[in-house]
């Protein structure tokens, strides 16, 4: 067994002239969370496709718990579990229905897949809603279904791609227990997302991809290192010019100033947060420069993306079929 | 990592045990999985309820009341006896599009997607669904042959003959299941393939001998009619209805079949293998 549960190396994918994966690497350690980090269009539910065994790269190997992806998928499809972005669920089935489905097809007895049903509907708060059918159930409740679903199999390595697409708060703390849970005992989770702060708070690694590239990668902390840590904000008052704002606190800040005219705003990347703060606010009542909004926020993947790449991540992010792949 | 990340990995190896020894049973398993998944659907989707019950009911009833008046065919006491093969056939074809709907649904829908991320069987899916289309299409049979005898529908040529009809007929449905499972496959959306998988059956039922003798058509269509599948396969079960030599009309009508299924099968499940949600 090796100690890495997914290897890619060089993963090329195109869909007609889109390359949809420009040569992604990713080494992922067993029991570790890899959070794959990108917007709409970057390339990750490809990348999950391609581990999953569901589409073959153009050229590239991977390796996911030890099996080739191209050469075993059979044996690969025995160790993963797979949440894709949509609910796959059958909305005329009931919850427990659903899971015993799953489990039988995972090679699960009748007995096994009942009692591995009765589990999961538990550990996902469900038993009260088992025996209804899915068409009663709030998007919330078919999502955790759907990730109850790609747990059954007990797998050794878990995608979930934008598994918190359509939860509330409560039910992503859930599932972010549950994750937290299958790490513990060893399991290996791949994660897509579109936001910072969930992989942030997860991933032990991330991996950002962009148009198909990895424009960046490393532990959520080295990341922000180069993103230069926390935002101030600031909006100003009518009549005021922001370029000159943005002069007077320039010097505070980790990197240049970015000054939105438009908007009459002002973000400045800043290390440590809360004693900026008041340096800035002391400066600007100095000079008589007046703001409508000061605020201190985390970074954004847009600010990532305007980091790394010099483009925000909405323009970058542009219609590109993500999940494309029909012919 | 660590020893304990080691342990919890034995726990799916298990399965991956049972998974190797693959096989027929394997197989039978999944499609049974497969096909009771279907079979509840059946009875839970309104619109396949309809598909299933009031629709061949109403078919029986209006071609019989409505075209019995006007078309006498030769040979033949009464036109029900003449009709409900046609109609057999006719509602089985309506019913398989619904078969393309439901794989293009579970396309759009990513449950294909997790089905091909599962160590089953690849043809399973496919299979399965057409398993209970089968068994929905036996029920729909006993219906209309029970809604038939009510309205002096009988079977002529004995109960041999009749079981094989119901068995003709079934076979027939099998092949519909796959081209319809193929064209869902396709089109990758349920609404074309609805249209899909009922444009083609609408237009080879009225060009065929489902309601009227051949003869009666205008020479060109002769010529159509008389090659058009369902011509073929509605004079068989007819055969074995009214009674007569069968042996011909059989054997052409399971060439038929036969060739469409080894064409359609094969088609469908490589389809299956490649395709993947959008």
């Amino acid at each position: 067994m090796t100690d890495r549960a997914i290897v890619a190396e060089g993963l090329v994918k195109r869909f007609g002239a889109v390359d949809a994966l420009d040569g992604v690497d990713l080494q992922v350690p067993a029991g570790a969370v890899l959070g794959l980090l990108g917007p709409n269009g970057a390339g990750k539910t490809t990348v999950v496709r391609i581990l999953t065994t569901l589409l073959r790269p153009d050229a590239g190997r991977a390796r996911v718990a030890g099996c080739d992806v191209v050469r075993q998928p059979a044996a690969v499809r025995r160790r993963i579990g797979l949440s894709g972005q949509y609910a796959a669920v059958d909305p005329y089935l009931t919850g427990r229905e659903n899971l015993q489905m799953i489990g039988r097809l995972s090679g699960l007895g009748r007995g096994s897949a009942r009692r591995r049903a009765r589990e999961l509907l538990d550990t996902f708060e469900l038993t009260s809603a088992a025996d209804r059918v899915l068409r009663g159930y709030s998007g919330g409740m078919r999502r955790r279904l759907d990730v109850a679903a790609s747990l059954v199999a007990r797998p050794s390595v878990l995608f979930l791609d934008e598994p918190t697409t359509g939860l509330d708060p409560r039910g992503r703390i859930g599932l972010w227990q549950t994750i937290a849970e299958l790490t513990a005992q060893g399991a290996t989770v791949l994660l897509t997302t579109q936001y910072l702060e969930e992989a942030d708070q997860f991933a032990d690694n991330i991996v950002v991809l962009d148009t198909g590239r990895m424009i960046a990668t490393g532990t959520s902390d080295e990341l922000k290192a180069q993103v230069g840590g926390d935002r101030l904000e600031l909006r100003t008052a009518p009549g005021v010019d922001p370029a000159a704002l943005a002069a007077t606190v320039a010097d505070l800040g980790s990197g240049p100033p970015v000054v939105d005219a438009d908007e009459g705003t002002v973000v400045l990347p800043v290390v440590d947060g809360p004693s900026v703060l008041g340096d800035a606010v002391a400066r600007l009542g100095a000079a008589d420069l007046r703001v409508t909004d000061v605020a201190l926020r985390r970074p954004s993947l847009d600010d990532v993306f305007l980091a790394l790449t010099g483009q925000s991540a909405t323009a970058v992010g542009s219609d590109l079929a993500e999940t494309g792949s029909r012919r | 990592m660590t020893t304990g990340s080691a342990r919890s990995v034995t726990q799916p190896a298990a399965i991956a045990q049972s998974a190797t020894s693959r096989g027929l049973p394997w197989f039978l398993g999944d499609v049974s999985v497969i096909t009771g998944r279907n079979l509840r659907r059946l009875m839970r989707v309104p619109t396949l309820v309809a598909f299933a019950t009031v629709q061949p009911v109403l078919f029986v009833l209006l071609f019989t009341y409505v075209f019995g008046g006007a078309i006498h065919p030769p040979g033949v006491d009464r036109y029900v006896d003449f009709l409900l093969p046609g109609i057999f056939v006719l509602a089985i074809a309506f019913g398989a599009s619904q078969t393309g709907v439901a794989i293009a649904d579970d396309l759009a829908t990513g449950m294909i997607d997790r089905f091909r991320s599962l160590p089953m069987t690849r043809s399973a899916v496919l299979a399965g669904r057409t398993v209970a289309d089968a068994v929905r299409n036996l029920f729909v049979l006993l219906l209309m042959t029970g809604v038939g005898y009510l309205i002096g529908f009988r079977f002529h040529a004995g109960a041999a003959a009749a079981l094989a009809a119901i068995g003709l007929a079934l076979l027939i449905g099998v092949a519909f299941s796959w081209i319809n499972a193929l064209i869902g496959l396709l089109v990758h959306d349920a609404e074309t393939a609805g249209l899909a998988g009922l444009m083609p059956v609408i237009v080879l039922t009225f060009t065929s001998s489902t309601f009227v003798p051949v003869a009666t058509m205008p020479g060109w269509l002769q010529a159509f009619a008389k090659v058009n599948p369902v011509t073929v396969t509605v004079d068989a079960l007819r055969a074995l209805v009214l009674g007569g030599p069968t042996a011909e009309h059989v054997s052409q009508a399971l060439a038929w079949l036969v060739g469409l299924l080894m064409v359609t099968v094969p088609a469908a499940v490589l389809r299956y293998r490649r395709t993947t949600a959008g």
